[in-house]
């Protein structure tokens, strides 16, 4: 009980002293996952709108493979991606392994197929009507697609959240992919499991109160906005 | 209200989907100021044709004529789409304010500023929605939100307006006012409109032209009363209400007039029919008069019959009878009547009907044929 406390203790310090480390720490891994799942955000809702729109042979086999993504183990996109950003490997060329650029990589493998498959479930769940709808008002294509997004907009929301709240959180691909170099490519988790490691519980618990409290606060304001009461 | 060039033209349409024909329409025409009821059965082909005609679905073969020029090759959908509406049986209005939903067709074509706002206000006055200005489409009524649709379909000043079943879902309050002002808008805007219903009583409300479809075809096109009082065939009499169609076997021939058998009785009939000939012959409800006594002094009805009563229907505002008279036949009465004659089951009755209340379908096996002919020929 005292070691979580001291944690408690330690994690208040070093956020009022606004520790520098701590700092770097909690900045990177805000841009790290913010540009992962920015990343995620364009390629999954365009893919997930994509794959709801249009119907093709072989659609449930694809719907499913996105599904399985969603549950992709973040340990093995780490691997994939080390090998082929490895010196020797097909994209060995672009020299970004170890790096946040890596990590952004990796996590945006994360995060994609999550936020293509709610978006994919988002854009199904809207009338099948309405898309015909839109088109007899007179809308191109595009602005048909624009404004099918629009209407998905707050289940679209959860999409961000997961994407964010999946990437933010995993460890073996940033591990893996970044190699948690000091005050280059350490972010939350790496540090967290690091100081784990090193029985440096109470720094540890204050990096996971850290990374809880940056969840949800990022969820919240994603709540907020989700949960709005809509004009009168 | 209707001028010789036709808005819309469409000649030979075909819909195939699954390898199964579900609209084949040989030729058809709506003109300017018409309204046009097609009405039909759940799964008459009501919606293909309409999303057919807004160039909503792609028809497997067949022309589209808008203005005398041909949709696609000489006009494009997208320009043509936009001189024209579609209203569905859900109001589909999106996730925002009244006012944007009146004004996203004409956001569409890219219009803005005060354009924009006076035809939408103009639009949410006549369809009664002004006060809603301001309210999310999702804490509307079902009559308020298919106000709002409509609304926006009239802001975009269609040429050509498409209603699929846009009442079914409202309770009949709402339906009522709602239609009473669409007549009115309709007629005022001289726009022409495409009306599916499968309710014959808005079709006779609304049309000055009904088109009776089943099965993916157009079985008779003819202005209400046409339809009404002298169906093309047995389908489409029973769908405009005729309760009372008999199969007979035309005995006699006076001139003007012929005696057919009907099971083991005899039915005048006004019209002409070859003897020998096989007949339909079509009485509305509301043209057989029931009576307790045996009444043939001094009413001018030639066919007269007895009968026990089988049924008693509430039809709201008045009751449906049916009775056996050794073939069915079918009255309404008043309540008043009803219980003047104190009508209940199992007991006998007069049933008379005019010969000229009578019409009749000849050589009903052959019907289809001509039907086609008819069709082909125009309206």
């Amino acid at each position: 009980m005292d070691l979580i406390f001291e944690g408690i203790k330690k994690a208040f310090w070093l956020l009022v002293t606004g520790d520098p480390e701590v700092m770097r720490i909690t900045f990177l891994s805000l841009k790290v996952s913010g540009s992962a799942t920015l990343i995620s955000l364009f390629l999954g809702i365009s893919a997930g709108t994509i794959v709801a729109l249009t119907s093709f042979p072989g659609k449930r086999i694809v719907v499913s493979i996105i599904n399985t993504g969603m549950a992709l183990p973040p340990v093995v996109v780490g691997l994939f991606v080390t090998v082929f950003l490895w010196r020797s490997g097909p994209l060995g060329f672009l020299e970004i392994l170890y790096t946040p650029t890596a990590m952004v990589v990796a996590q945006a493998v994360i995060a994609t197929p999550i936020v293509t498959g709610i978006s994919l479930a988002a854009m199904q769940q809207l009338p099948r009507k309405l898309r015909l709808q839109i088109l007899a008002l007179g809308a191109t294509r595009l602005q048909m697609v624009w404004i099918l997004i629009k209407e998905a907009r707050l289940p679209l929301l959860a999409a961000i959240m997961a994407g964010f709240g999946g990437v933010i959180s995993e460890v073996g691909a940033s591990i893996m992919v970044g190699g948690n170099i000091k005050g280059y490519s350490r972010v939350l988790t790496t540090a967290t499991v690091m100081e784990t490691s090193r029985g440096n519980f109470d720094v540890a618990i204050a990096l996971g109160i850290i990374l809880l409290l940056l969840a949800y606060l990022i969820n919240l304001v994603l709540t907020y906005i989700q949960q709005r009461e809509r004009p009168r | 209200m209707s001028s010789d060039r036709p808005v819309l033209e469409t000649r030979d349409l075909r819909v195939v989907r699954g390898g199964v024909e579900v609209l084949d329409i040989s030729e058809f025409a709506v003109h300017e100021g018409e309204v046009v009821c097609v009405v039909g059965p759940n799964g008459a082909g009501k919606t293909t044709l309409l999303q057919a005609l807004c160039c909503l679905l792609r028809p497997s073969r067949g022309e589209i004529v808008f203005r005398g020029q041909r949709i696609e090759t000489e006009y494009p959908v997208l320009q043509y789409r936009r001189r024209v509406a579609m209203v569905f049986q859900e109001a589909l209005l999106f996730d925002s304010t009244v006012y944007n939903n009146v004004a996203s067709g004409l956001k569409l074509r890219g219009l803005h500023g005060s354009k924009v706002r006076e035809s939408v206000e103009e639009q949410m006055e006549r369809f009664g929605i002004a006060h809603l200005r301001d309210r999310s489409a999702r804490k509307l009524s079902g009559g308020e939100a298919q106000r709002t649709s409509l609304a926006r379909a009239f802001a975009i000043k269609p040429e050509i307006i498409f209603l699929d079943e846009p009442f079914a879902s409202l309770d009949q309050p709402s339906r009522e006012s709602l239609m009473d002002d669409l007549q009115r808008i309709l007629k005022r805007t001289n726009t022409a409109a495409f009306f599916a219903t499968h309710d014959r009583i808005e079709a006779l409300r609304l049309a000055n032209r009904i088109a009776v479809m089943d099965e993916g075809t157009i079985l008779q096109v003819g202005t209400p009363a046409e339809v009404m009082n002298h169906p093309a065939n047995e389908f489409v009499a029973s769908f405009v209400g005729v309760e009372t169609i008999l199969h007979g076997i035309v005995i006699e021939q006076n001139g003007g007039s012929f005696i057919a058998n009907v099971s083991t009785t005899r039915v005048e009939a006004v019209g002409d029919a070859n003897v020998g000939e096989h007949v339909l012959l079509c009485v509305r409800p509301e043209n057989v008069v029931l009576a307790t006594r045996r009444q043939d002094e001094g009413v001018s009805s030639r066919n007269v019959y007895q009968g026990k009563v089988k049924k008693v229907i509430p039809m709201g505002p008045y009751f449906k009878v049916q009775l056996d008279c050794g073939f069915p036949i079918t009255s309404y009465v008043t309540a008043h009547s009803l219980e003047g004659m104190s009508i209940q089951e199992g007991k006998t009755l007069t049933a008379s009907f005019k010969a000229t209340a009578v019409h009749v379908i000849r050589n009903p096996q052959s019907m289809e044929q001509s039907l086609d002919q008819s069709i082909n020929k125009g309206h």
